[in-house]
């Protein structure tokens, strides 16, 4: 890779240890990808929860705060493990409570703003088309890159908080023009009006296509998607297909026609999606017989409208007997939410509220289950019912409305 | 006989990274996440209906035709080294970068490029030699 020679002087320890040792490691990750230089960088977001860091993550971070490691670009933080409030539900372990809250002092302590947020392209900061980035959630990266236009790859663990630090990521992937022009050509017939349909998509997509640069482009898709559809769609692409790249003709910005969002590249193959396609997956789920299960609505986090329409659907009813029903969401929509009285509709229906936390990465999610006795999750999130599943929850998709009524009836329909 | 054609056959890669290993592999017949499909305090595959449900991943050379997900690995093969329930290397077919970076800060050996017929030659439990260095992976026994 060619080095410019502030980058040269991160390598030789000139900057400190700490963007010594970002940099070394993004080199060997660049190189593996035949990247031939850095890009600047104007947005990082980290991904770092004591879950999965486990104590040896923490130790690293633990050095690179003792050799005082500064972010050099704004940067936020992705969901954490630990709702620090109390919910009987959960009973997450102190010691490992006391770990995450280190965690979170010590990215503080490197500047960047605890936002606790997996929907940081709502809520946070929207790069603009052709900004380069590092976002570490494979939700966030795909919603940047497809309905923003900005530009970065997965970057995990370490490598998004060595982007942060350096201020500078490796050029590939979705840094460059070639990858990012259609190789899968997407016929979309169905009517999709719920979030769990555009999850539903996602994954008839993602999950016979698994491929990181693979690039689908959908075609037909007459009225244009709210914000939290595409949110689902492309979190539901990235979980079951690992994709980081989508685009919708005449919506997307590097997309206005077909032409454009294939650049000249032809697709693979040509999927149709019809209203039958839609249908069965949602009929592909079974339920177990059970005394006690759960519903869940998160991954990725609520946003505001979501949480309204929620407080709406719930309001005046409660959750039955038998079923337990959660909601995770950040800082800032909680916050508003409170103020909008949308909390105190959902709370006096029985909902409990997370804050800062996703689902699917709670700390001893095995054993709360086993605790609660839940077996069968249901969710209006396609990411959530594929990402739970080593935690041997039986998950099933359902629309919002569907859930709510699940929910608060106790009928598995 | 298979074992005389097997001691001949190279696979080879396209792009790898790390140290030279050799160990008996765990053949996937679909995409694998840390996070989706693996107990992280056993090393067990956890996930139901999962093709290698059941097997542990400790010090096996994991053999995995796709990718799914997921950012997790970017910091659990670091974490599952500190356990030491690691993985001794990741072969794959297709991969995404969070293997790559999570791969990396571990110093666990990984490639891609392994084609699907290659898979088809790998049975569980076969000890491999994986060299980054030459792009190959060499089925010992």
């Amino acid at each position: 890779m060619h080095l410019t020679d502030i980058e040269e002087s991160m390598l030789d320890g000139k900057k400190g240890e700490a963007i010594r040792e970002a940099l070394a490691f993004q080199l060997e990750v660049g190189k593996f990808f035949g990247a031939k230089r850095f890009v600047p960088i104007t947005n990082a977001h980290l991904m770092g929860d004591i879950e999965v860091m486990g104590n040896a993550g923490l130790g690293l971070l633990r050095r690179l705060s003792d050799h005082h490691g500064q972010c050099a670009v704004p940067t936020s933080t992705n969901a954490r493990c630990m709702h620090f409030g109390e919910v009987e539900e959960l009973r997450q372990d102190i010691v490992e409570i006391e770990k995450e809250k280190e965690i979170v002092r010590h990215i503080k302590d490197m500047g960047a703003v605890a936002t606790d947020t997996c929907i940081n392209y709502q809520t946070v900061y929207q790069p603009k088309l052709g900004e380069h980035v590092a976002w570490g959630d494979t939700g966030t990266v795909i919603y940047a890159n497809s309905v923003l236009g900005a530009r970065t790859n997965y970057e995990g663990g370490m490598s998004s908080f060595a982007a942060s630090l350096t201020a500078r990521t490796p050029a590939y992937g979705f840094h460059l023009d070639e990858n990012r022009r259609g190789s899968l050509q997407v016929n979309v017939k169905a009517k999709l009006l719920d979030t769990a349909d555009w999850g539903a998509l996602g994954k008839i997509i993602g999950h016979p296509n698994q491929d990181y640069f693979s690039v689908p482009v959908f075609h037909g898709i007459d009225e244009m998607p709210l914000s939290d559809h595409l949110k689902h769609l492309g979190a539901s692409l990235a979980s079951y297909g690992s994709m980081a790249m989508y685009h919708m003709v005449g919506i997307t910005p590097e997309a206005m026609t077909s032409a454009q969002a294939f650049s000249g590249r032809h697709p693979d193959h040509i999927i149709e999606v019809t209203d039958a396609d839609i249908a069965s997956v949602y009929s592909g789920y079974n339920y177990l017989e059970a005394q006690a299960n759960i519903v869940v609505f998160s991954g990725p986090q609520l946003s505001i409208f979501e949480m309204q329409n929620l407080a709406k659907l719930f309001e005046g009813r409660h959750v039955a007997n038998g079923m337990h029903v959660f909601v995770t969401t950040n800082h800032a929509v909680w916050s508003d939410a409170k103020r909008l009285g949308y909390v105190e509709t959902l709370e006096k229906s029985g909902v409990k509220i997370l804050q800062g936390v996703c689902f699917y990465i709670l700390q001893r999610l095995t054993q709360i289950r086993e605790e609660n006795g839940w077996t069968n999750l249901i969710s209006n999130s396609a990411k959530l019912v594929n990402t739970i599943t080593a935690h041997r929850f039986n998950t099933i998709l359902r629309k919002t409305h569907q859930c709510v009524e699940i929910a608060c009836s106790g009928k598995l329909t | 006989m298979q074992w005389e054609i097997n001691m001949s056959i190279k696979l080879q890669l396209k792009r790898a990274w790390g140290p030279s290993v050799e160990a008996p592999v765990l053949v996937m017949k679909e995409g694998f996440s840390p996070r989706y499909d693996l107990d992280r305090w056993t090393g067990v595959i956890s996930r139901i209906g999962h093709t290698a449900e059941g097997q542990s991943i400790v010090g096996k050379i994991l053999i995995i035709p796709t990718v799914k997900g997921g950012v997790a690995a970017g910091w659990a093969f670091y974490d599952l080294l500190h356990k030491g329930i690691a993985p001794l290397g990741l072969v794959f077919g297709k991969l995404n970068p969070v293997m790559v970076q999570g791969a990396i800060l571990a110093n666990i050996p990984i490639a891609d490029g392994l084609n699907q017929e290659a898979v088809l030659l790998l049975r569980n439990g076969q000890n491999i030699k994986f060299d980054p260095g030459t792009k190959n992976i060499t089925i010992v026994n």
